[in-house]
């Protein structure tokens, strides 16, 4: 094998900087983002898609990292967990997730609040029912859900708190 | 206690310690690190049940120079995973026991090439006849584990149960089964080492108990404590699987590091993790019951089985909690139960949440329903007349001194589920419908701690530490994994010192630095870890306050002061804590009987659910976990584990199904191998009642374990209300009730004057 043999060249943003690197195109975006640029938060639970624990945002959309070719991510934008807290001000679902209980032993805690941010920007308002379809595809062995499901509801409560205009609470 | 300018902080819902971290993806779990030069190593396993290696030859198109190679001629010491018995070896040398066997280790700097290398190497065998049931094993159709097969035998007798039979109105008999069940933690396992002939051999890695690593790996390098370090990273899950296995992992990667001098990592990917490392034991349990008509047990016989694998690992001790919690939360006058644990040639099953408990509850729940069904009395009935009450004992002769009221607990459950509203309404309008509705209850306990003398023979050591900078620090070895043992711990500490939650702090989990408070395990860590961080932290105050630094009074600033002084003056402020037995807690060995745990968590658990007729699948619609856990320490972390448990105990009735062929898993996938998920669970409606505990850190009891033990029971006894068939096997999956549909018809059909089949 010779290393440089069958590289390409993949441009992309990650977490608001862009990005040019040299890839072989078949590395999984999972391995590309923890080995290349060192953002861990995004961790291998399954290797096949079922248990969301490698989610990042491409594009806006919550994908399994493990599943996707870098040469995919061409040109993409990519959000991981490293990239939704803005500097030291935690995102209003990390801070519900912390205070209800939502992260146990925090495996899945990256991907399920990915999964959740995704959710909320389709749907500022989602029922219960809404938010346990939406996190259907993200696993969590410690908590049963409950807490994970309640701290994205009350997320989405107190983004709507913060909004002046609104007076429907 | 004296407390100025701060509020209680037991009872609180402090912010979780490591939560920060967890949250913002900066926690670090160990495939999240890596070391200068490391390699990665593999494992080479057996690919059949049972057989004597002949020959292993290593394809020449592979430039194995390249590789680092072990093998058991490697192995400085004692070729074993050091536990209990010390039967497993670390790498098999002349013969495999079971399809997942470790034989030979791989490292290379890169990852990528290892499978094709393990592909490239083969074992030669003579194939040896296997057995891979516990009937199988029983026969001794094959002798595969010492002279019978049988890892471990119980007797419990108590009063005269010969002689209740005769007096018996009924005599309810039936078998009940368990399948095997994967933790599922979605960490998989990991490891990683490093060794140099100074310090010795360091390894960090997933896992629960430090110093059962640390004690394995003195054993198999034959190296003294102080070579020695063991270091827990971030742990993603563990349930009871990252109890043993990780020191057969810790072992690999230390004999790779030792051979190639260079930090070797090893992590499984998911279906390695399913395959090769432990399980929930499979089991059998068969009731005999002498009852009179009026519901009241008499007496009765158990008989309760498991499947250990092909090594005796933790199976004596599996065995030992399930046989003890198998006679539930009732009285019986006469009782014998026998118990034992069998080998078969599947990869050892070992610890996960309840270890034992859940199997053999799961018997004695659907047994009661059985019972209360053909006496024609209500489940409700059934259990009421048979409650255990205060100065009442066990099937151990432990007498009942907590103040347990388990009518009051059951009446409050009922009145939380509407069960009797819902009951009658159910048999009205399943009539009518396609889609049968049934509610079922489980009551039952779980002791907390490890049984017997087992708490005695681990004489645990707890250490408060007083920093000059008027930081506390608790030194313990016992692991956060979820639970929230460091933020309990915490809380402990400060509220035994008067000091706010923010001055306390955990040490890391590191051999090195801190003392051996025994394994993470057992529903041990909040009652009897933190009863001992209680006190250390009593003895940081008590120094402080003899020593003339302290009044007894005082504000976190004058307790700041007064270790700054303290530690100026005489170096290190540290106060330690070991485990001593309480005076009336006696156990005996020979006998097994006694007070077998200090303390019970007590619960009724009720479940509703809905079995389509198009479908055959089971959806449960309202879960209530009602449950007395002595004094709650934080509230939102203790429902976090009744729900999680919960969660875990609605699969194991379900939908994880472990797919066997030849000893091997065959489903060993997330794809195929269905834990629940968001849309899969119902509202998990969790209560406690509050009791306190004199033995446990302000009152509290174990509770990680008790919430698997009811839901598969009350699960069953709710699908048998709902169709009116008895299930006796879990998991209990939708072609189950398909085809016992079928069967009930086809015996309608068959039978036509008969009216159904209750």
């Amino acid at each position: 094998m010779t290393p440089s043999a069958g590289l390409c060249e993949i441009s992309l943003t990650v977490n608001g900087e862009k990005r040019t690197v040299r890839a072989h195109p078949m590395e999984r975006l999972l391995d590309f983002l923890r080995h290349q640029l060192g953002l861990t938060g995004a961790k291998e639970g399954c290797g096949e898609g079922e248990c969301g624990s490698c989610s990042v945002l491409l594009n806006g959309e919550a994908v399994t990292s493990c599943l996707i070719p870098i040469l995919h991510a061409d040109g993409a934008t990519i959000v991981t967990i490293e990239g939704l807290a803005s500097d030291s001000q935690l995102h209003p679902l990390q801070q519900a997730f912390l205070e209800c209980g939502g992260a146990q032993c925090g495996i899945c805690t990256p991907g399920l609040i990915l999964a959740a941010a995704v959710l909320l920007n389709g749907n500022a308002r989602p029922e219960m029912e809404d938010i346990k379809e939406g996190l259907g595809g993200n696993l969590c062995r410690c908590t049963g859900y409950a807490q994970i499901c309640e701290a994205v509801a009350r997320a989405a409560a107190d983004s709507h708190e913060n909004q002046p205009n609104e007076s429907t609470r | 206690m004296n407390r100025v300018n701060t509020k209680p902080i037991v009872g609180m819902p402090v912010p979780r310690k490591e939560g920060r971290d967890k949250v913002t993806g900066r926690a670090q779990y160990v495939d999240d690190l890596s070391l200068p030069g490391m390699l990665y190593g593999a494992t080479v396993r057996s690919t059949i049940p049972r057989g004597k290696i002949k020959n292993i030859t290593f394809d020449t198109r592979i430039s194995w120079a390249e590789f680092v190679i072990v093998s058991a001629k490697d192995i400085p010491g004692a070729n074993c995973v050091a536990l209990i018995s010390d039967d497993q070896p670390c790498l098999a040398k002349e013969f495999v026991n079971h399809p997942e066997e470790p034989i030979l280790l791989l490292a290379h700097a890169n990852p990528h090439i290892l499978p094709k290398a393990i592909a490239a190497i083969a074992i030669e065998y003579e194939p040896l006849p296997a057995i891979f049931t516990i009937e199988e094993s029983e026969v001794q159709k094959q002798i595969i584990w010492g002279d019978d097969n049988i890892f471990k035998t119980y007797t419990i007798e108590k009063g005269d149960l010969d002689g209740v039979w005769s007096k018996a109105d009924y005599i309810v008999e039936a078998e009940y089964t368990t399948g095997a069940q994967e933790q599922l933690y979605i960490e998989n396992n990991g490891m990683i080492a490093s060794f140099d002939r100074g310090p010795g051999v360091t390894v960090w890695g997933s896992m629960q108990c430090p110093y059962y690593v640390h004690k394995a790996l003195m054993k198999l390098l034959n190296l003294p404590e102080d070579k020695v370090r063991v270091v827990q990273t971030e742990t993603g899950g563990a349930f009871g699987g990252k109890e043993e296995y990780p020191s057969m992992i810790a072992c690999h990667a230390a004999l790779l590091a030792m051979k190639s001098g260079k930090p070797v990592k090893i992590i499984y990917d998911r279906t390695e993790d399913m395959a090769a490392t432990t399980k929930r034991h499979p089991s059998r349990t068969r009731h005999r019951t002498a009852v009179t008509c009026d519901g009241k047990i008499l007496g009765g016989e158990i008989e309760f089985v498991v499947d250990g694998g092909a090594y005796a690992t933790l199976s004596s001790v599996v065995l030992s909690r399930g046989t003890i919690h198998a006679g539930g939360p009732y009285f019986w006058p006469n009782i014998r139960i026998r118990a034992k644990a069998v080998a078969t040639n599947a990869p050892p099953h070992g610890a996960f949440r309840g270890f034992g408990a859940p199997q053999s509850l799961f018997a004695m729940e659907r047994h009661m329903d059985r019972i209360a069904a053909k006496l024609g009395i209500s489940p409700v009935e059934v259990r009421r007349r048979n409650f255990l009450k205060p100065g009442q004992t066990t099937t151990t002769e432990q007498k009942i001194r907590e103040p347990i009221n388990l009518d009051k607990l059951l009446d409050r459950a009922l009145t939380l589920s509407d069960y009797e509203e819902k009951k009658k309404r159910f048999q009205l309008e399943n009539k009518t419908s396609t889609r049968k509705r049934g509610i079922g209850l489980a009551t039952f306990l779980h002791g907390a701690g490890f049984t017997g003398s087992g708490e005695r023979y681990l004489a645990s050591l707890v250490g408060v530490e007083g920093r000059a900078d008027g930081r506390v620090r608790v030194l313990v070895s016992s692991t956060e994994f979820g639970q929230g043992t460091k933020t309990v711990l915490c809380q402990i500490a400060a509220e035994a010192l008067a000091l706010p939650y923010d001055f306390v702090d955990i040490a890391e989990a590191d051999t090195k630095q801190v003392p051996n408070s025994g394994p993470t395990v057992a529903s041990r860590t909040v009652m009897v870890v933190g009863k001992l961080v209680q006190s250390a932290a009593q003895g940081i105050r008590q120094t402080l306050t003899s020593a003339g630094y302290l009044r007894n009074s005082y504000s976190p600033e004058e307790f700041r002061a007064a270790c700054a002084h303290y530690t100026s003056q005489h170096g290190e402020l540290k106060s330690f804590s070991r485990y001593q037995p309480p005076p009336n807690i006696l156990w005996d060995d020979e006998k097994y009987s006694g007070e077998a745990y200090a303390a019970y968590a007590w619960a009724v658990y009720v479940a509703e659910v809905t079995v389509d007729f198009r479908t055959y699948a089971i959806s449960i619609d309202d879960f209530v976990a009602l449950q007395e856990v002595g004094k709650v320490l934080h509230p939102v972390l203790a429902r976090g584990q009744i729900t999680g448990g919960v969660a875990q105990g609605i699969g194991f009735a379900l939908y994880e199904k472990v797919a066997w062929r030849d000893g091997r898993m065959q489903n060993a996938q997330m794809t195929n191998y269905i834990m629940p998920t968001s849309a899969d669970l119902p509202p998990i409606r969790v209560y406690f009642e509050e009791l306190g505990n004199e033995h446990g850190a302000f009152g509290a009891k174990g509770i990680g374990e008790l919430p698997i033990d009811g839901p598969a029971p009350a699960i069953v006894n709710a699908v048998e209300d709902a169709l009116g068939i008895s299930f006796n096997s879990i998991p209990l999956l939708p072609e189950d009730v398909f085809e016992a549909i079928s069967a009930r018809s086809r015996k309608e059909e068959d039978t036509p004057t008969l009216e159904g089949v209750r």
